[in-house]
């Protein structure tokens, strides 16, 4: 009558390594009908609807070119400056999406989750597949740029490494998923953390080279540069800017790092997500 | 368990009082440390119940509990608010998770603890049963198979392509209620989910859940206030009291268990224990008589003797469940209190009207005139009314359309 492998137990406790990645799979479709409520509830009721995924990338760029590249006067290693900061902000900001929105997921499902059951994990997970879909609008953005700047024979070059990309996209992915699966797991008790992610995110953007290329950081400060350097977003976005335009620190080292980290944090986020999961109802 | 549903083995569950939040990293490192020195967790002293008296920061919202239930039995779970019901659906639908003990069990569960969790207002109303089906673990195959039995049983095929947040709220309801009956699993829990909605809808929801549970022999845990629907519907029974399953059995004699010390939670008694000079109610006594729809409230209470020689009044007012005045008896002004030099016993009779399930409190105040109060005992006192005042009818009453009803009948 009942197939033996519907026989299923709760307990206190369970394994840390119980990753329950068996029961995500179960509930995929779930996955994508969150994914579309997210996508048409976005731009339902708005004029511009999809339009305003432009918007936002498009004046900080315009921005970054004024401020950081014409008054500060920052190198940009030569590339067409508006390219260059549009490359950093689409890469950096989908990065930034997934960790903010990951981070905040217990507070902004505690009502769906205090009332049915299903593999918490799919909310992330559906989060950073959403954001996907506004990364991909502001990607062809990019590549018009991209293609204007081509057309009017601007000096870039568009290299082999641009076959990592899927690469690139999957570990800024998982990295975000992982680094807000911890913060998320967090907040549910220290609310203080979610003050600290606002601008914690931004501080984290000057960290990274978004508005400046790598050279310059270890040209100007060669004792600091390391902090950069270490930060596993710099090496993704310098590799992104290498693939697409050319210029940029690519170093085989700097990305493997890069994809070790974000598996490790990956891990500790599932596992932080999967113990905090089980009680955060009673705390948060 | 060959035959067994859900087996659950010493299940207990522990929540911390007060505020959460201050304070918690020194709690946490000193849990911690306690854990890894192979100690107790110092926050979760066994042996408590879930008594409400006590000062200790955590409440044992169960306690071992301990059951087995049959595959295809239709069990209603019932007790007083703060028994545990709650605590006990949220774990076994796997919500949160238990402090200490173990459930076993095998089929799909299906938990409905409120209807239309995640439903999207912008989205239509075959967008959301999709979008809620998914969410209550259906695969999206099994959803197509069943979307016209759901738009149909919800009654809203013309809509069906609007956005829900252009629906009336009844609709709202009928369409979460339909893609939640129409789940397929072996086990179901519902939660009081049936308060809601219109008469012949709450009649509908019924008539499916016994379908459900006599009909398809899948395993159903119905937790309710409202006994009728529990012995009609339900073939077992389990007592939860203060966090301890304290009774198990055939449905209709868990809710004569349940009817027969139900006296013992509300407190019918009152006495004030320090002596002073003024006038105050010393003791007061409830006990409720008749049956329904006509019960009677005899409400005996003494006052102390004093040196004042005004006459008093007294006054009682009921309360329901939301602390929201039903009614106040006055008593007529034939008699009046008066203070001797001994304490002297009173007994006021209260007819009561139609009341419908539920618990209401008693208050009494004792006073020369409207500025001038006594006493007053709030809080204290209460009583419980368990059966429907329309006999045979078995949808649940709400505290929202009234706390009485008015008694009325058919003429064919």
């Amino acid at each position: 009558m009942v197939k033996e492998e519907e026989q299923w137990t709760i307990e206190a406790k369970s394994s840390l390594f119980d990753l329950k990645l068996h029961e995500v799979w179960a509930y995929r479709d779930l996955l994508v009908l969150l994914v579309r409520r997210d996508f048409v509830s976005f731009y339902k009721q708005t004029i511009l609807g999809p339009l305003w995924f432009f918007i936002q990338p498009l004046f900080t760029t315009i921005i970054f070119t004024f401020i950081f590249g014409n008054l500060a006067g920052i190198s940009t290693d030569g590339l067409p400056k508006p390219l260059f900061y549009m490359a950093g902000i689409t890469a950096w900001n989908y990065f930034a999406d997934c960790l903010t929105k990951t981070s905040s997921v217990f507070k902004d499902n505690a009502s769906i989750f205090g009332k049915v059951y299903f593999p918490r994990l799919i909310m992330p997970l559906s989060i950073v597949v959403s954001n996907l879909v506004r990364f991909g609008v502001q990607m062809v953005l990019f590549l018009i740029l991209l293609a204007y700047y081509y057309f009017s024979g601007a000096n870039f070059n568009i290299t082999w490494a641009i076959l990592l990309f899927p690469l690139i996209l999957a570990l800024m992915a998982l990295l975000g998923l992982g680094l807000g699966m911890i913060i998320s797991a967090m907040t549910t008790k220290y609310r203080d953390l979610s003050f600290l992610i606002g601008f914690g995110v931004q501080l984290l953007m000057y960290a990274t080279t978004v508005i400046y290329p790598l050279s310059t950081a270890i040209e100007k400060y060669p004792k600091y540069s390391w902090l950069i350097e270490f930060n596993p977003m710099t090496s993704l976005i310098e590799t992104f800017r290498y693939g697409f335009l050319g210029n940029g620190s690519f170093s085989w080292a700097y990305l493997g790092y890069t994809s070790v980290l974000t598996l490790i944090i990956l891990l500790i986020g599932i596992i932080t997500f999967n113990k905090v999961e089980k009680n955060f109802v009673d705390t948060v | 368990m060959s035959n067994i549903a859900i087996k659950v083995e010493n299940l207990s569950k522990a929540y911390q009082l007060g505020q959460i939040g201050t304070g918690t990293i020194s709690r946490d490192l000193e849990r911690w440390f306690a854990r890894i020195r192979g100690k107790e967790d110092p926050f979760l002293r066994i042996g408590e119940t879930n008594n409400q008296n006590t000062n200790s920061d955590i409440v044992w919202s169960l306690k071992d509990i301990d059951f087995e239930i049959e595959q295809g039995d239709a069990v209603g779970i019932i007790g007083r608010n703060g028994a545990g019901k709650s605590t006990l659906l949220k774990i076994l639908s796997k919500i949160t998770a238990p402090t200490t003990g173990k459930i076993s069990g095998k089929g799909r569960i299906a938990s409905l603890l409120e209807v239309g969790t995640g439903f999207h207002p912008e989205l239509s109303g075959r967008e959301n049963i999709f979008l809620n089906g998914a969410i209550l673990g259906m695969r999206k195959k099994e959803i197509q198979r069943k979307l016209d039995e759901i738009v149909d049983f919800a009654g809203i095929e013309r809509y069906l392509d609007t956005p829900v947040k252009r629906y009336s709220s009844g609709m709202y309801v009928r369409l979460a209620f339909a893609v939640a009956a129409h789940l397929e699993s072996e086990i179901l829990i519902i939660d009081e989910v049936l308060a809601v909605g219109d008469a012949e809808f709450q009649k509908k929801c019924l008539g499916k859940m016994g379908e459900v549970s006599k009909g398809e022999g899948r395993t159903v845990l119905f937790v309710s206030h409202n006994m009728g629907a529990v012995t009609e519907l339900c073939r077992s029974g389990i007592v939860l009291e203060n966090g301890l399953c304290n009774f198990t059995g055939t449905s209709q004699k868990a809710v004569d268990y349940y009817l027969k010390n139900q006296s013992q939670f509300l407190r019918s008694e009152y006495t004030m224990s320090n002596i002073v000079s003024n006038p105050k109610f010393t003791n007061i006594e409830l006990q409720l008589g008749g049956s329904q729809p006509s019960h009677t409230l005899q409400i005996k209470f003494k006052v102390n003797k004093t040196l004042f020689s005004t006459a008093a009044f007294a006054v009682f007012g009921i309360k329901n469940s939301a602390s929201v005045t039903i009614m106040e008896a006055i008593p007529s002004l034939d008699n009046y209190i008066n203070f001797e030099n001994k304490d002297k016993v009173y007994t006021c009779i209260v007819h009561l009207n139609s009341f419908i399930p539920d618990e209401y409190t008693v208050y009494a105040w004792l006073g020369a005139s409207e500025a001038e109060t006594y006493d007053w005992v709030d809080d204290k006192l209460g009583f419980e009314i368990i059966d429907s005042p329309t006999p045979k009818r078995t949808f649940p009453f709400s505290t929202r359309t009234g706390s009485q009803i008015a008694n009325s009948y058919l003429i064919p």
